[in-house]
């Protein structure tokens, strides 16, 4: 007699010994001023252009879908510390943030914003489709899943150059259903390409609460099933979802293997602007709003010794460019040529 | 001068473009070991290893992705898919993606990318193998559509294909594989391309003009033969690729002729041959002397039962009639 089927023991199951363990994970994780500074100033340049977009949106001068990261800066922020110049990240339509992070500048994407001749994109691609060749930010996809077998393709680029890349895809916990997410994840791991997927897990697919999505709601399980590395951990503290990314894109420069990373995390503001967010109540929002991680990151700045008029005048500086920005912005020349880049001559 | 297959002819055009450029790279399903579920990818896997002849599991979604993100990044992938009806559910990274990166990126990032393979209906072989979804793409900005009907095109338009810095959907017929055509021997010139978006005259007539891709150039070829011999003259344009779609040329013959028959494997409503139909009578109203006729298969999921497969398909005899029609000889 051979087993029968369709019974499966635990004994028959592949064990958990790609799990990354970490003991204390609640624990501050040390750092410096001088790590954490920066950090810091991306963040809150990121909530600070967030703010502006969504009060120009209100302003009727941004049009369309705009989705806003504010709450989840943590994570773009920490991971993208994580890696190198000549590394790739592909993200969401949520990824103001990420393309900040990588280095596109304030006033090319709120331009972008903007609909303007002078944005990210020349005003063809607004708030979901930011694509920066200078900083090798692969894009803000529209429609989730199927970036992250365009992910994967670039990490098998990098495999195939051998060119020492690694690629970051970024993708929310609603992404997690979709076949491209599946077949991605499956080519990664097959491939072993070096890419690390990273689910910001922000409670909410939409309105769709992780409960009523997900019948397992722990995202990195999938890697499982893969013999994929895989990670889960709270994205509030920056440095934290730093250390943690950088030993999966270490592992992934190093032996190309990638890695499912699960970042738990809450978007403060309705899926999109249009969004008043009915499906959860002010309490749970307000609980989540305790522990900004903005704030958070604030606090941490000054107990590890930034002096106060320092960190005075660095709020004061990004409030200067996201303004600028916002001028910039305001004053440049509306979109054209919208023929010009059809087919490539 | 070399008579080979259209088969040979691409298995001739991913050698030559890949000794070529070492950036060209060949994925999809059962093309290295297996040599290609048609056989097209034969010995590449030899020649290449398995470096650049890359076997895929059954996940066109996720490969079709994966070339579009290499290209991205300054590779030149070829994906195959079995058969393009497979190509449906990798549709997003065809048309949400490739075929949009290039404008949403402000004209950052191009895709440099083939997507190829059998398509069109074969031999029964049920309504999900038996489809033509020229049209589907056809239709989307971004994309160049090539249908080959002979050896010599399928080479010269794939080695075009492969070079060209856009996505191309490179649709071969499944039935013209062991079609063969005299093709000179390569030059590593200019001249062993044949550009994208330019259509060939397949045979010369005053009579009539036949406009057909693929497949159905054959028959259109033959339907000239049987009307040849009532002493009916017809002219059978190719356009090679749909898009972009070569109108000036098209537009001369029906000029010259005054009619106009299009015939298409695919089904009637909103095929690329009604797009030919409205560019004809834009361009050639003060020269037809009659209506322009369209041949179609019928509108319906394809049949297995052979007869009935037969039924449902453009036949000799039903150009023949639409000739007859066009001329107002019923």
């Amino acid at each position: 007699m051979g087993r029968v089927r369709g019974v499966v023991t635990a004994s028959m199951t592949t064990p958990d010994t790609k799990r990354v363990e970490h003991e204390d994970s609640h624990e501050l994780v040390e750092t410096t001023p001088a790590e954490l500074g920066p950090l810091y100033r991306q963040m809150l340049a990121i909530r600070r252009l967030e703010e502006a977009s969504a009060k120009a949106y209100s302003q009727g001068k941004i049009g369309g879908f705009l989705h806003l990261i504010i709450g989840q800066e943590a994570v773009c922020v920490g991971a993208v510390a994580a890696i190198e110049q000549k590394d790739y990240v592909v993200a969401t339509y949520r990824e103001h943030g990420h393309a900040y992070a990588k280095g596109v500048s304030a006033r090319a994407i709120m331009a972008e914003l903007y609909g303007k001749k002078t944005g990210v994109v020349k005003g063809l691609g607004g708030s979901m489709h930011i694509f920066d060749k200078a900083t090798n930010f692969l894009g803000g996809y529209g429609i989730v899943g199927g970036h992250v077998p365009i992910a994967a393709g670039a990490a098998f680029a990098s495999k195939y150059r051998g060119d020492g890349a690694v690629t970051l895809c970024f993708f929310g916990e609603g992404a997690s259903t979709i076949g491209g997410f599946a077949e991605g994840l499956a080519l990664a791991a097959l491939w072993k390409l070096p890419v690390v997927l990273i689910c910001e897990n922000n409670q909410y697919s939409m309105g769709t609460p992780v409960y009523r999505s997900l019948a397992v709601e722990d995202v990195s399980l999938r890697a499982l099933a893969h013999g994929m590395p895989r990670d889960r951990f709270d994205g509030d503290d920056v440095v934290k979802v730093k250390r943690r990314i950088a030993e999966a894109v270490e592992r992934a420069r190093t032996t190309g293997e990638p890695t499912l990373v699960e970042v738990i995390t809450y978007r403060f503001r309705g899926h999109s602007m249009s969004d008043p967010g009915l499906y959860r109540t002010k309490d749970e929002v307000e609980e989540w709003k305790r522990r900004d991680p903005l704030n958070r990151c604030r606090q941490r700045l000054l107990d590890v010794g930034m002096p106060e008029a320092e960190l005075t005048a660095m709020e004061e500086d990004v409030k200067a460019e996201i303004e600028d920005a916002v001028k910039f912005a305001e004053e440049s020349p509306p979109a054209d040529e919208y023929m010009k880049y059809v087919v490539k001559e | 001068m070399a008579v080979i297959s259209y088969r040979e002819a691409l298995n001739q055009a991913m050698r030559e473009e890949m000794d070529r450029d070492p950036n060209v790279f060949v994925m999809g399903e059962e093309v290295g070991h297996y040599n290609g579920a048609y056989k097209v990818t034969q010995g590449l896997l030899q020649r290449f290893s398995e470096r650049r002849i890359v076997d895929a599991p059954i996940a066109e979604m996720g490969f079709a992705g994966i070339g579009v993100g290499a290209a991205m990044v300054g590779l030149r992938p070829i994906i195959e898919f079995m058969t393009f009806n497979f190509s449906l559910v990798a549709i997003d990274q065809i048309v949400n993606n490739a075929a949009k990166i290039f404008q949403m990126s402000g004209g950052q990032y191009n895709i440099p990318i083939v997507f190829r393979g059998p398509s069109g209906p074969a031999v029964q072989v049920g309504s999900q193998h038996s489809q033509a979804l020229e049209s589907y793409y056809a239709h989307v900005p971004g994309l160049k559509v090539v249908m080959p009907s002979t050896a010599l095109d399928a080479k010269g338009l794939l080695k075009s294909a492969i070079r060209d810095e856009n996505p191309v959907v490179f649709m071969e017929g499944e039935t013209l594989y062991n079609t063969t055509w005299e093709v000179p021997e390569p030059t590593g010139g200019a001249d062993d391309l044949i550009p994208i978006g330019v259509a060939d005259i397949k045979r010369e007539g005053k009579d009539i003009t036949l406009i057909a891709w693929s497949k159905m150039v054959w028959t259109c070829l033959d339907a000239a033969k049987v009307l040849a011999e009532e002493g009916i003259e017809c002219e059978v344009v190719d356009p090679r690729t749909l898009r972009p779609l070569d109108v000036p040329t098209l537009v001369e013959s029906v000029k010259k002729t005054g009619r106009c028959v299009i015939v298409e494997i695919g089904w009637p409503v909103a095929g690329f041959g009604a797009e030919v139909a409205y560019q004809m009578q834009r361009h050639c109203m003060d020269s037809l002397d009659a209506p322009i006729e369209r041949v179609t298969s019928d509108d319906v999921p394809m049949p297995y039962a052979k007869n009935l497969e037969d039924e449902v398909q453009p036949q000799v005899k039903d150009v023949v009639a639409a000739v007859r029609r066009a001329l107002y000889l019923e």
